[in-house]
């Protein structure tokens, strides 16, 4: 199941043309700079804007075509806006039950009391908006757009407007739509470190135009993107909870290539865990070393090599199947001989979990 | 104190001016949510004959109507057509009159009311289901409570006040449209300042007091939405 889209959007300071297909799972990212039509794209998928030039299809359901537009009203859509717009004459309580009483009881899957428990706001249903923190507020109007029971979320920049602390308060709750609710989410965001936690799934948006779109684990490490090339690019890996060492407190984190060990977390067996290495912490070895303090050593295969600057080197490596980067210097590259399809080991220096 | 006729015309001006507030109210929502939302090009001219009670002599306006009213005019000469009579000098004709003289006073505060909504509430709205009618109804004018409730005081308030467009399209008839402003006038052509200062004091108490309510209830109005 997917969600296709196709917009042409002509104004006169501004154009977008947009042609998308992503999966009807798990969260995607739309992420560019300001201005390059992420909002207007989001606003064009749930029907605010309409414009002419647009074909929208969810999963089974068509939105927009040559000869049909769904009102907004009538998409089975949830809107997280930027700033929570939370209704200022209605209580938390009536805000959240504005929109379950306009949808038929038959379509109703997530109810109050779940949307309630997800964002943790029980203590404020009796409170009108005024009398909320600014987190609070974006808490609520998550809920609210969760409670109609939507087939697709889309959140334009919800915690762009919150500063670091209550971004910290809400990404939690936003992580754990994921694993609690099956709703695919169409997240926008311009934050890197947003995408990094939450998408799976990301499109990136320049001047109007998909210049890519894949899995996230790809696409921050496809060494043609401009990701892959930041001070801070990194990989991220899904791994699940293998096992706890209790003799040196460490915890063993098993992915398709291989197992990292960190810091003992307390994570039940099994569970899923997203890691993040990135680029500069990884370094490259010819042979196994065995003499190092470095617990988290791969075998990898180097996929792609390309400079960065004068000095330094990206290398994209292929860990049993899973991208990976290294930052490392052009000398130690040209020492090592590195080039596509040459075995090298990957020696990971820290590893940074997310969920 | 109080005669007789001075209750009569006191009732008669309560009557009209709630009659004429209820009518803008109906009629000047619409219109006052068109165009607070509508992005015509002409909207200009619209607003502008809106406003136009504002700074004309309510003597022309009732000049007007007057002629438009009366038993040549077109609304009048088809009210006899249609075996009515003219609505010139009847309480009917005040009302027509009132509506547009009061008509500024009650559709500017509701077009900034709605203004002052803005978009982003509606939005929000239509995403959680509501149709356009059930979001005016549930949202836009929840929302709009302050500006409904300044529009009818002035609308009321304003009406309470004519008297140039009531003399000439309602004549003086006491007991059908004697209001309290033309009594007054009369009171005092008479000489009878006794009467002139106890319908004087009440409206002007009056008036007061309504005013008070207004700024009263805006004031709390504008510190719960902060």
């Amino acid at each position: 199941m997917t969600i296709e889209a196709r917009f042409r959007i002509d104004r006169d300071e501004f154009s977008l043309d947009v042609d998308l297909s992503v999966p009807t799972r798990g969260i995607t990212a739309l992420f560019g700079p300001s201005g390059c039509g992420k909002t207007t794209l989001l606003r064009a998928i749930a029907g605010l804007e309409h414009h002419r030039d647009g074909f929208l299809k969810v999963g089974d359901m068509t939105w927009q075509d040559s000869d049909c537009f769904v009102p907004p009203y009538r998409r089975p859509l949830g809107y997280v806006f930027q700033e929570a717009s939370l209704f200022a004459h209605l209580t938390v309580r009536r805000n959240l039950e504005y929109g379950i009483k306009r949808v038929p009881a038959a379509e109703r899957k997530v109810s109050l009391q779940q949307a309630i428990e997800l964002l943790g706001i029980g203590h404020l249903l009796e409170r009108r908006p005024a009398r909320l923190s600014g987190g609070e507020r974006q808490r609520v109007a998550i809920a609210r757009s969760l409670a109609v029971s939507p087939r697709l979320l889309l959140m334009d920049e919800p915690l762009a407007a919150l500063d670091v602390n209550r971004k910290q308060e809400i990404l939690p709750y936003i992580e754990s739509l994921h694993n609690d609710l099956d709703i695919p989410v169409i997240y926008v965001s311009h934050s890197p470190d947003e995408v990094a936690r939450l998408a799976d799934h990301l499109v990136l948006l320049e001047v109007g135009r998909v210049t890519a779109s894949g899995a996230i684990s790809d696409m921050l490490t496809r060494l043609d993107l401009p990701l892959a090339h930041g001070s801070d690019a990194e990989a991220l890996i899904e791994a699940t909870v293998a096992g706890h060492d209790e003799a040196y407190h460490l915890t063993h984190l098993d992915f398709t290539g291989g197992r990292f060990t960190v810091v003992r977390k307390e994570l039940p067996l099994g569970s899923a865990v997203r890691l993040r290495v990135a680029a500069r912490d990884v370094s490259l070895t010819l042979e196994w070393q065995s003499g190092t303090s470095i617990l988290n050593i791969f075998p990898a295969i180097v996929d792609e090599v390309i400079p960065e600057g004068k000095a330094r080197m990206t290398v994209r490596l292929m860990v049993g199947g899973v991208p990976m980067l290294a930052r490392i210097t052009r000398k130690s590259a040209s020492v090592l001989g590195l080039k596509a399809g040459k075995l090298v080991y990957a020696q990971a220096k820290s590893v940074a979990l997310l969920s | 104190m109080l005669s007789e006729s001075d209750l009569g015309a006191l009732a008669i001006t309560l009557k009209l001016a709630l009659l004429t507030t209820l009518i803008l109210l109906l009629l000047g929502t619409p219109l006052a949510w068109w165009m607070a939302r509508s992005r015509w090009r002409f909207k200009f001219l619209l607003e502008a004959v809106v406003a136009l009670p504002l700074v004309l002599p309510p003597t022309v306006l009732g000049f007007y109507l007057l002629v438009a009213l009366g038993p040549h005019g077109p609304v009048g000469g088809l009210m006899e057509s249609l075996g009515g009579r003219s609505l010139a000098f009847t309480f009917t004709g005040l009302v027509i009159g009132s509506v547009f003289y009061s008509m500024p006073f009650v559709v500017q505060p509701l077009q900034n009311a709605f203004t002052a909504v803005g978009r982003r509430p509606l939005e929000v709205a239509a995403t959680l289901r509501a149709s356009p009618l059930d979001r005016f109804f549930t949202v836009a004018i929840p929302l709009a409570r302050p500006g409904f409730f300044t529009a009818a005081v002035l609308g009321f308030a304003h009406t309470v006040g004519e008297f140039g467009v009531v003399l000439m399209i309602g004549g003086n008839i006491p007991g059908e449209t004697q209001v309290v402003s033309i009594a007054i006038y009369d009171h005092v052509e008479g000489l009878e300042y006794v009467h002139a200062h106890w319908l004087s004091g009440g409206l002007l108490l009056m008036s007061f007091l309504m005013l008070i309510a207004v700024y009263a209830l805006n004031r709390r109005f504008s510190v719960v939405q902060a």
